[in-house]
């Protein structure tokens, strides 16, 4: 079974803060860790090879300081990481990206056999779209299933997964190759073991440019082919809320009392006492 | 399935990653267990880094390091509540040609360093705590981590795993540190624009200028205070024995802000933005709290070993050039392929030999005699000093003569009289001298 998990290194959200004059995000100084959903989808996909043998191939597009991403994947058990990086890449939106990412994979199939399984997080903490998964299962016509809190089981061809909507659990059934977006509730990630850690020290990511892609459109890749505009950013105000403090439920009726919130449920004085 | 090494180091600190290079250049298969996130993630220092030592190491580092600002200007302040006697020098000598030292921040900087022994090819393991060491017989042959599988087996391993070393208590090299012997350090990183922290240490710019405080903010107990420019922060700390500190139950960080608003210290903080709040202990026990530096297997470096000059304020030097000894005896062995009992020890010898064990044992009876005679040193004597200069430059109705009959009786008083004064004096020489 050759499964590919695509990952994102982002800045570290519980870091982050925002300019308030440009709404941008500072990143300076902003530490960048791999984004935890599609470390859940790589410790699924560490799982599934686990019990069916076969091989991991993580795949990020991403500036080169990405390979320190890389090499945490490797770490934890991935048979390679390869990351896609040129500056013709840059400055993609989810479309572009998708693209990119369906050719890689495209590319890992040609190199290292057919793929199975693709498997990436839900959504990335900096985008928050959760566009690029189902973008590439759409480019590489593949099944799509998306917010997978469980794999149940992959027999033969199949594969069978618990879907989290915000109504319900869903039980899908599908057939291979398929593409798998995941929930954080779908396992726990590992603690790399410490040949896992200097397995990684030692490595190299596989590095593909442009060049490495004959056939790619480049009237589709990077900032040409990002359609998406981002009209304006902007930091939500602070909500501020007028703090009382008060001494025992007593005090907490009597100040409830003194709101307008007894009215607007509708409550009468006669009830409240 | 566990890997063999030539060496493993632990800690990637000054001492470690200078044993790791050293081992590395030698062309040496080197492992380094780090507890932090990155090198340096686990460091608060905000103090003086100096060139000489690195300098053997990497010519020319400090061209290339993570460095806040070269120092032109070193004081001694002696507090009393409200005044303080200043002694200090400043000199553009320092800067001539190659800086002597500088203000740095080691979570830049170690992280710098150890970048270094990892291009030499050291294999830099973050994140991974070295528990145990593995033994066969009295030989050490390798560390247990945290991790899963987490065995590794060498040839050699150097410890420098700082301040607080479990691996050197494994060993039983020294006794437990006792309260004694640790002082605990409070910092603040205090952010401030950089025009501002020149034109109030009056500084050219990006020069740097550092403050030892000696005196009030220890409240009698035996400490020492610092005020440090960065390049748009200051570091002010306060460092105090631990046991001094159980004693009189008194708070480190109530002590520093207390010692923040000495009328000498207010306005050179004034504005300044606390960013950060950091504690750490530092071995103060010089060459008696000292352990045995190496065995079958194993050496000890930098902090691990109590490797600190309290008195000129340096240990990441120390802690540098020990690692680097301790490399290089681990080379040698590997050259001649026999990691012999005489080969670790010849580490310890190296350090015996230079000025690591020479400088700490000149002080080696000072922790004592500042220890006896803390209350006149840490209180009577800043506060007689600071009379003292009153005397001096205060003009009033009375004649020179009688200022300075104050002042010899200030001085005298200070110390129970004239004898007093003349066994403190040779006490303190001999405190001082081998």
């Amino acid at each position: 079974m050759h499964i590919v998990v695509c990952v994102k290194q982002v800045p570290d959200s519980r870091e982050i803060r925002i300019d308030t004059k440009t709404g941008t995000l500072i990143r300076e100084g902003v530490p960048s860790i791999v984004n935890p959903y599609d470390l859940h989808g790589l410790e699924a996909a560490l799982q599934l090879r686990e019990q069916h043998g076969g091989r991991v191939t993580v795949i990020t597009m991403g500036p080169p300081m990405a390979e320190k991403a890389l090499k945490e994947t490797i770490s934890l058990g991935a048979d390679d990481a390869v990351l896609v990086t040129d500056r013709k890449f840059g400055g993609a939106d989810t479309l572009a990206t998708s693209y990119v990412l369906a050719e890689a994979i495209r590319k890992a199939a040609d190199t290292w056999g057919p793929v199975d399984l693709v498997i990436a997080g839900k959504q990335t903490l900096d985008g928050d779209t959760g566009q690029v998964g189902p973008g590439i299962a759409c480019r590489l016509g593949l099944q799509q299933l998306t917010y997978v809190e469980k794999i149940v089981a992959v027999e033969g061809r199949r594969i069978r997964v618990e879907r989290r909507l915000e109504d319900g659990l869903e039980v899908v059934e599908t057939s291979l190759p398929a593409l798998l977006t995941v929930l954080k509730e779908i396992n726990t990630v590992r603690r790399a073991s410490l040949p896992g850690m200097i397995a990684a020290a030692r490595y190299k990511p596989i590095v593909w440019t442009v060049a490495d892609f004959p056939d790619i459109d480049v009237t589709k890749i990077g900032l040409k082919g990002s359609p998406t505009v981002v009209s304006r950013s902007w930091v939500p105000e602070v909500r501020k809320v007028d703090t009382t403090y008060v001494d025992g439920a007593a005090e907490l009726w009597e100040a409830l009392w003194a709101t307008d919130l007894p009215e607007r449920l509708g409550w009468s004085a006669e009830e409240g006492a | 399935m566990s890997e063999r090494f030539d060496a493993i180091v632990v800690g990637a600190g000054p001492a470690g990653t200078a044993a790791a290079l050293t081992m590395a250049r030698g062309g040496l298969n080197v492992i380094v267990i780090e507890r932090g996130e990155f090198p340096g993630a686990k460091n608060v220092f905000g103090g003086v880094l100096y060139r000489h030592h690195f300098e053997e190491l990497i010519p020319e580092w400090w061209t290339r390091a993570p460095l806040e600002r070269p120092i032109v200007e070193q004081n001694y302040w002696l507090l009393n509540g409200d005044g303080a006697v200043k002694i200090g020098h400043r000199s553009r000598r320092y800067l001539d040609g190659k800086p002597n030292n500088f203000t740095a921040m080691r979570a830049k900087f170690d992280r710098w360093f150890a970048q270094q022994a990892e291009e030499a090819g050291a294999l830099i393991i973050c994140e991974t705590t070295a528990t145990e060491l593995l033994m066969e017989g009295d030989r050490v042959i390798g560390v247990r981590t945290d991790r899963d599988e987490g065995d590794v087996y060498a040839e050699a391993v150097i410890i420098a795993d700082g301040a607080n070393s479990l691996l050197t208590q494994q060993l039983r090299a020294r006794p437990e540190l006792s309260p004694g012997e640790l002082s605990l350090v409070v910092k603040q990183t205090l952010a401030l624009p950089r025009e501002k922290i020149e034109d109030r240490f009056g500084l050219e710019k990006d020069e740097g200028a550092t403050i030892e405080i000696l005196g009030a903010p220890s409240q009698g107990m035996v400490g020492l205070g610092f005020l440090y420019t960065n390049k748009d922060s200051l570091s002010l700390g306060l460092g105090i024995m631990v046991d001094d500190l159980m004693a009189t139950g008194a708070r480190p960080y109530e002590l520093l802000e207390a010692m923040k608003q000495h009328p000498a210290l207010r306005k050179l903080l004034q504005g300044a933005e606390l960013k950060e709040y950091a504690a750490h202990l530092i071995p103060e026990g010089g060459l008696r709290a000292m352990p045995k530096l190496a065995g079958p297997g194993w050496m000890i470096c930098g902090d691990a070993a109590g490797m600190v000059n309290a008195v000129h304020r340096e240990g990441t030097n120390l802690a540098a050039a020990s690692g680097r000894m301790a490399g290089e005896a681990v080379v040698t062995m590997a050259r001649s392929g026999d990691f012999t009992p005489e080969g670790f020890q010849a580490y310890a010898r190296a350090v015996q030999a230079s000025f690591i064990q020479r400088d700490l044992a000149k002080y080696q009876r000072l922790p004592a005699f500042l220890h006896e005679h803390k209350e006149l040193l840490m209180g009577r004597m800043p506060e007689a000093l600071n009379d003292c200069l009153y005397e001096w430059f205060n003009v009033d109705e009375r004649p020179k003569t009688e200022h300075q009959r104050q002042i010899a009786q200030n001085i005298k008083g200070m110390a129970g009289g004239a004898w007093g004064l003349l066994r403190l004096a040779s006490r303190g020489w001999r405190a001082i001298n081998e």
